[in-house]
């Protein structure tokens, strides 16, 4: 998919936020930074800034979604920007109404931004390439293939943690990688900021056909794949993308693939776990690690809403600087 | 171009707070320097004044009021106000006051953390320009500059005052 010429503007700066996959490894620092900037807003006694005063942002989601929904939203209204939020399964989609259609509608109100989460991949590009010159597009998740935010966040929480030298970072990327968006702008991210070492570790089932061809090691047994890692992402088991016995079972799973506290003992001792949740508890990894002193997953919850801030506001930038142009 | 040393002007602008304060009686004062420059001069005076609250700092990218014809800044540092702002006195310090804009987003910003007691405004620079009432209570040095030309003090290590011509 070429989306590079698509999200970024003649003079290389972010139009609209669709994948990381071609984004350079100054852009990807530029969020994070600017991300930093914005994440000291939350402890002022006012926590909003005035930036996107007067502008519509549109919560677009055709697929469930709490974290991340919210999340942007807080981010939008912490920019002083006003809300809108459609669940589209329950409005026109079920009444035939195309993408098209709906899309021509919002922008007959005036919008200046989407979110778009939904099934398939690509919706975010369909709606890049389709909207006004004035209208960013953001993708909340596409399909199977990409979940910028969730990943930029995610290398957030890395970068607090441990520092911004990526290099000597060992990271796993452990659970259904196959059908996981997450797993995949995470692997893009982690090797443009050039990670020491990216592994992904899966059962043989749960391995996109592409996986080498990505950039990472993969690995078919956890402890061989979390020994001596710095930073541990697990995967949510994507039960609902599902088809077909590629599991024989959740119990089985938890015994071969779950993470516990024993099992982090072969990892570095001071190893970070991170999860994007929902956590499904007793499968993918136990309480104990999910609550245990390593686990970051609420601050990645945190982290969410100012890399959001930073995202919206630099797509937005853009947008800005052609319309000033415009008018001179 | 023109290169003018700053010590001397940092020396009076210590005297002179620290006279206004006293005339004031303004107690434990706390000081903010606008990035970047007003953070370096603000870094002297702090030093100068003995202050015993921390130094604060702020980049008013998200507050500045030309965001949707020039965009957001691509190197926004975090803002920084270390103590509690309300009912506190507060120093805002600046490099250059030019049309003020910059002054009235740092305030609006000085808001956002709390209802400070007063605040006070130190520039090294004065020069015209100003689109909006709002003038120094302390400053380094007042400029007439000539149609073209502009005022840029560098740093921070020596800080140095330069006036450019025309191009």
């Amino acid at each position: 998919m070429s989306s590079t010429n698509l999200q970024v503007d003649d003079q290389g700066r972010l139009r609209h936020f669709l994948t990381i996959e071609g984004l350079s490894h100054s852009i990807l620092t530029e969020i994070l930074d600017t991300a930093e900037s914005f994440a000291g807003v939350t402890s002022r006694q006012v926590k909003k800034v005035p930036l996107l005063r007067g502008k519509t942002i549109v919560n677009l989601f055709f697929e469930a979604s709490t974290r991340t929904r919210t999340t942007f939203e807080l981010a939008a209204k912490r920019l002083s920007a006003d809300v809108l939020n459609i669940n589209i399964d329950a409005s026109s989609a079920v009444k035939g109404e195309t993408l098209l259609d709906t899309l021509r509608n919002l922008e007959a109100m005036h919008v200046d931004m989407f979110v778009v989460r939904h099934a398939d991949s690509g919706a975010a590009h369909f709606f890049a390439r389709h909207v006004a010159p004035h209208i960013s597009v953001l993708n909340a998740g596409d399909g199977r293939h990409a979940h910028p935010t969730q990943a930029m966040l995610d290398m957030f929480t890395i970068r607090r943690v441990k520092g911004p030298d990526f290099g000597r970072l060992r990271v796993a990327i452990v659970g259904d990688v196959m059908h996981s968006r997450v797993a995949r702008s995470q692997i893009h991210a982690l090797n443009t900021l050039n990670t020491g070492e990216v592994r992904i570790v899966a059962p043989k089932t749960l391995v996109p056909v592409d996986a080498e061809s990505l950039g990472v090691r993969v690995y078919h047994d956890l402890e061989a794949g979390i020994r001596d890692v710095d930073v541990i992402i697990m995967l949510r088991l994507q039960r609902e993308r599902m088809q077909g016995a590629m599991l024989p079972s959740e119990h089985e799973y938890f015994r071969l693939f779950g993470l516990t506290e024993q099992r982090l003992a072969v990892a570095d001792p001071d190893v970070t776990v991170m999860h994007p949740g929902p956590i499904n508890r007793g499968v993918e990894m136990d309480s104990q690690v999910a609550d245990g002193p390593r686990s970051v997953i609420l601050e990645q919850v945190t982290h969410g809403i100012a890399v959001r801030m930073a995202v919206m506001s630099m797509t937005m930038r853009a947008h800005g600087e052609a319309e000033a142009k415009d008018r001179h | 171009m023109t290169q003018t040393p700053v010590e001397p002007l940092l020396a009076q602008m210590a005297g002179d707070l620290s006279a206004l304060l006293q005339r004031r009686g303004v107690e434990d004062p706390a000081m903010v320097g606008i990035h970047t420059g007003g953070v370096w001069v603000a870094r002297e005076l702090h030093r100068a004044l003995g202050l015993e609250q921390p130094l604060g700092s702020l980049d008013i990218t998200f507050y500045r009021d030309d965001f949707t014809r020039i965009g957001l800044h691509p190197q926004v540092k975090p803002s920084d106000i270390p103590f509690q702002v309300d009912d506190r006195h507060i120093i805002l310090v600046d490099d250059v006051l030019h049309t003020g804009r910059t002054i009235r987003a740092a305030m609006n910003e000085i808001f956002d953390y709390g209802r400070p007691a007063s605040v006070i405004l130190a520039v090294l620079v004065e020069r015209g320009g100003r689109e909006l009432p709002i003038e120094a209570d302390v400053v380094g040095t007042r400029l007439k500059l000539k149609l073209g030309e502009h005022v840029k003090l560098t740093g921070p290590e020596p800080l140095v005052l330069e006036i450019h011509e025309a191009a």
